[in-house]
């Protein structure tokens, strides 16, 4: 098929950027999206342009690494999958299709399509673990039983991929999605009780130095996370903060 | 200085790594502070092993490709991981264990380094429970196992289809720890480009800021290699689009010996190729036979009707399908190793039984699992009278709560429902079993470097079992190198920080950016994929899944050939000094280039079948590998000489000295 790309063009962090329309043909339904980059990309350098910048790495949807706000949505119009495994059998012959960055202040951009979340790692600096370190002594796995149900729900939470595009969809660049996933994880572990007080205030406050924006419970984030994190964990980590604030000494 | 000795300890093989313990020197926690590790790659091995220094005291230096150490491509292994906890009381224990994977790896793997793996595999189960990494649990709380090919008990701990999420991610946790304490410089789209040696030490890197495009220095008493395997050498392959040998690669221009590199897993259950313009493939999890069969049609006619459209699989009667690894290994069935499941499917394909368009695809089918849980729903749920359509769908709901990421993953993509229609799989590259010789101590044979993880050549032999390689990275990175390493930074408590001005940083600096700009000024017509896909197809055809001699000589003189084009014709865009991708891709590819060759160059040596290893000259009548062990038994560890057509061939030779060395049967 034929397709019409406008792409986010912007050579560094200082660049003002623009839009850039992009003709391409030949391109088959079971192509992937960043498939149907490479193969731009491959004719741009070949004219002697500037290939498309942007983020990938894994391309099976778990590294998180790419990302893309495609038609206005983060990770393009499909559900429940990354950039990586969006197919070309979802656009139509013809169509014209907008490719740009995350936008969040928390989120500069680097070139083009590819942006700086380290604001993520930082929040999770602040207490995205449990403080236990590598001896080999650490008492039996088993001696620690865990209801099925509590297992499963930390699991939901944990496939999380840290991609951004919860805070990419949200209209105040909120990062409650992915902070509280973390927090909802091992809260719901009893090997995470123990620091579950300073890590809900110690992740939220470095979420809130970041420059995310707050919550207004839109649910903009759910719907557009590749790994479907529910809403729930949100009101897990509020629950979580209040009761912490509460109590702190 | 170069030194060749496995340095494994002596004593019974039970003792031999808590009597190594107790006897090797420690730095104390005042002196730690003082001496700085880099670590290369932080995926589980070098995760942990920068986790695990950090947390020791050390000052820590962890680089990675990536935007974020969480992007590792351990975060893709789905499988599970093995550990000899019996927990399931089915005759599992670290002998066990440790014998699986000496004859899992053919025979070709050291006893003395898979006995200690099989050792602590029990400790990284406990130590990541602790880290809140969330296995996959029974009603009754506890952890739930699963089985793996290679193996009769079940000894798999897995979460879901995303155990390499769980796992990296807690090594990530562990590793954030460190950042935010300052104990983990970590260095994030930076990519290693050289090693620099100091009188014959390791003592730092040269490497390059990907988003500056600008080279840094970073001086360190020891450098830890865990980068990965090499399998994008084929272009094509479950790795990530990123995933390199280049670290690995420079440190064997520096001299350490690279060992074993003609073995290369190729994985039986993968999505097949689906056009030219595909940039990697998908893996779908060997858990996946636990539950899944995998046939043919009985009748190449029936097959050649698949394959135009005119039938489809589940039009099939039982009686006209070959489960054909039932049929070849009736007591491993579904579950034989990695190796011998895709030649199996290789060789039904080869005959015309393939499906798919291409004809290189064999089902997996997941209707007589769904049969089997649905009936066991009905009588655990007290249903009578349920119809066949309402057990399978009862038994659809137990397959999707084990394997549903899976399921949807390979729906994204093909477009077809697995849940009713079986898979099309077809083998591929997965995992190099193959890397930098290391000794028992991961010292690679440069003094003060190491390799660990799927970087490292490894104790997996000619053949990995599955669910062994996150066993293996962690158990390096969390329980292996923390000692070992000690016992060699003894030396250099009084040494000080290492200057990055000395002459040997600014040699190591000036070759780097030599090689870029040689790169840069070839402005030739060619982008770097098009000599990346030439080089995979070669190294597909004629180093895959099976070799013969004829072959391998073609192949040594075409990557020859494409080598010398690519430095004649590549054509790499823009400026150094600005974020390029296209220049890091054209410098793991020129690295990808020369490993090509030494990859044939080491399976033309070995003129017996082992493992993944598959020579033509060498099977038995019925086709199964066939070993040589009079005079194969050695890893073969290549020295670099200087042309890389000419490298130097050391053998070290295997001693079994508690397993007896007999051919490898699972039927």
């Amino acid at each position: 098929m034929k397709l019409n790309l406008k792409i986010w063009r912007q050579k560094n962090a200082n660049d003002k950027g623009q839009m850039v329309t992009y003709p391409i043909d030949g391109i088959d339904g079971d192509m992937s999206f960043l498939e149907m980059l490479d193969i731009l990309n491959e004719e741009l350098i070949i004219k002697g342009e500037d290939p498309v910048a942007f983020d990938h790495d894994c391309r099976e949807g778990i590294c998180g690494m790419c990302s893309l706000f495609i038609n206005g949505e983060a990770h393009g119009p499909d559900r429940a999958v990354t950039t990586c495994q969006l197919h070309m059998r979802k656009f139509k012959d013809g169509e014209t299709i907008f490719i740009e960055p995350w936008r969040a202040k928390a989120f500069p951009v680097i070139k083009d399509l590819i942006v700086d979340r380290s604001a993520f790692d930082r929040v999770m600096s602040a207490g995205g673990f449990v403080s236990v370190n590598t001896s080999g002594n650490t008492i039996d796995a088993n001696s620690i039983p865990i209801p099925k149900h509590d297992a499963d729900k930390a699991f939901e939470a944990a496939t999380c991929i840290g991609c951004g595009a919860c805070v990419a969809s949200c209209k105040n660049s909120s990062a409650m999605l992915f902070v509280s996933a973390k927090v909802s994880q091992l809260a719901l572990l009893p090997q995470g009780k123990v620091e579950a007080k300073d890590r809900v205030l110690n992740m939220v406050k470095m979420m809130d130095e970041e420059g995310f924006g707050n919550c207004t419970n839109t649910g903009a984030c759910a719907v557009e996370c590749p790994k479907e994190i529910s809403l729930d964990n949100i009101a897990r980590m509020n629950r979580e903060y209040f009761g912490a604030m509460i109590s702190a000494e | 200085m170069n030194t060749f000795d496995s340095k494994i300890p002596a004593g019974p093989i039970e003792k031999k790594w808590s009597t190594y313990k107790n006897n090797i020197r420690l730095v104390n926690p005042a002196n730690k502070r003082n001496i700085d590790v880099i670590v290369v790659g932080t995926g589980l091995a070098g995760g942990a092993a920068s986790a695990a220094l950090a947390e020791l005291g050390y000052n820590v230096k962890a680089f990675c490709f990536q935007d974020s150490p969480r992007r590792a491509h351990s975060i893709a292994a789905q499988g599970g991981i093995n550990a000899a906890k019996n927990y399931q009381g089915d005759g599992d224990s670290i002998f066990r264990l440790f014998y699986d994977t000496i004859k899992g790896g053919d025979y070709r793997a050291r006893e003395g380094n898979v006995y200690r793996l099989a050792e602590v595999s029990v400790n990284i189960i406990d130590q990541c429970v602790a880290q809140g990494v969330p296995f996959a649990r029974e009603y009754g709380g506890l952890l739930d196992n699963r089985s793996f090919g290679g193996a009769q008990v079940s000894r798999t701990f897995y979460a879901k289809g995303q155990t390499g999420q769980q796992l990296l991610l807690g090594a990530y946790s562990a590793m954030s720890r460190q950042i935010g304490k300052g104990k983990i410089k970590m260095y994030k789209r930076h990519e290693m480009l050289d090693l620099v040696v100091i009188d014959g030490k390791a003592r730092g890197i040269i490497a390059r800021n990907l988003v500056t495009g600008k080279l840094e220095r970073f001086s360190a008493h020891a450098v830890v290699v865990g980068s990965g395997g090499y399998g994008n050498v084929f272009f094509l392959s479950t790795n990530a689009m990123g995933s390199n040998v280049t670290a690995a690669w420079k440190i064997h221009k520096k001299g350490a010996y690279f060992a074993n590199p003609c073995y290369t897993q190729i994985h039986p259950t993968c999505i097949p190729v689906s056009g030219e313009h595909q940039a990697k493939l998908t893996l779908m999890s060997e858990s996946l036979r636990n539950d899944g069969r995998i046939w043919v049609p009985r009748k190449a006619e029936d097959s050649l009707a698949i394959r135009e459209g005119k039938l489809k699989a589940t039009d099939l009667k039982e009686e006209d399908r070959d489960y054909f690894l039932e049929r070849r290994y009736p007591a491993f069935g579904n579950l034989v190793p990695r190796d011998v499941a895709s030649r199996a499917a290789k060789e039904r394909c080869d005959a015309g039984f393939g499906v798919n368009a291409t004809g290189e695809a064999v089902y997996l089918d997941f209707a007589s699992a769904c049969e089997r849980y649905g009936n066991e729903k009905v009588l655990a749920s007290n249903i009578s009278g349920a119809t066949k359509e309402e057990i399978l769908a009862l038994g659809r709901e137990v397959v999707k709560s084990k394997y549903g990421n899976l399921f949807q993953m390979y729906y994204k993509i093909t477009d077809n429902d697995p849940y009713t229609t079986p898979m099309m799989i077809y083998p591929a590259v997965h995992y190099t079993m193959g890397g930098i010789w290391v000794d028992y101590n991961l010292m690679t044979t440069i003094t003060g470097c190491y390799a660990i993880g799927e970087a490292n050549f490894s104790e997996h032999g000619a053949n990995r079992l599955g669910a062994s390689a996150l066993m293996q990275g962690l158990a390096d990175g969390y329980f292996v190198l923390p000692y070992t390493i000690a016992d060699y930074l003894a030396d250099d408590i009084r040494t000080g920080k290492i200057p990055t001005d000395l002459q040997e940083f600014v040699d190591a600096e000036n070759d780097v950016k030599g090689r870029i700009d040689q790169l840069m000024n070839i402005k030739g017509t060619k982008t770097v994929d098009y000599f990346h896909k030439r080089l995979g197809k070669v190294v597909w055809n004629k180093i895959g899944m099976s070799r013969d001699e004829e072959g391998l000589k073609w192949a040594i003189t075409e990557i020859q050939n494409i080598r010398k084009e690519f430095y004649e014709d590549v054509r790499i865009p823009g400026i150094v000094e600005e974020y390029n991708p296209e220049i890091d891709k054209a410098n793991r590819v020129a690295d990808f280039l020369e490993l090509g060759e030494l990859m044939a160059i080491d399976a033309l040596n070995r003129t017996e079948s082992c493992g993944g290893h598959f020579r033509e000259e060498s099977q038995t009548e019925e086709g199964e590998a066939k070993r040589n062990d009079k005079d194969f038994a050695y890893v073969a560890a290549w020295e670099y000489t200087g042309n890389v057509s000419e490298p130097k061939l050391n053998k070290e030779e295997l001693v079994f000295e508690n397993i007896k060395l007999v051919e490898r049967n699972y039927k």
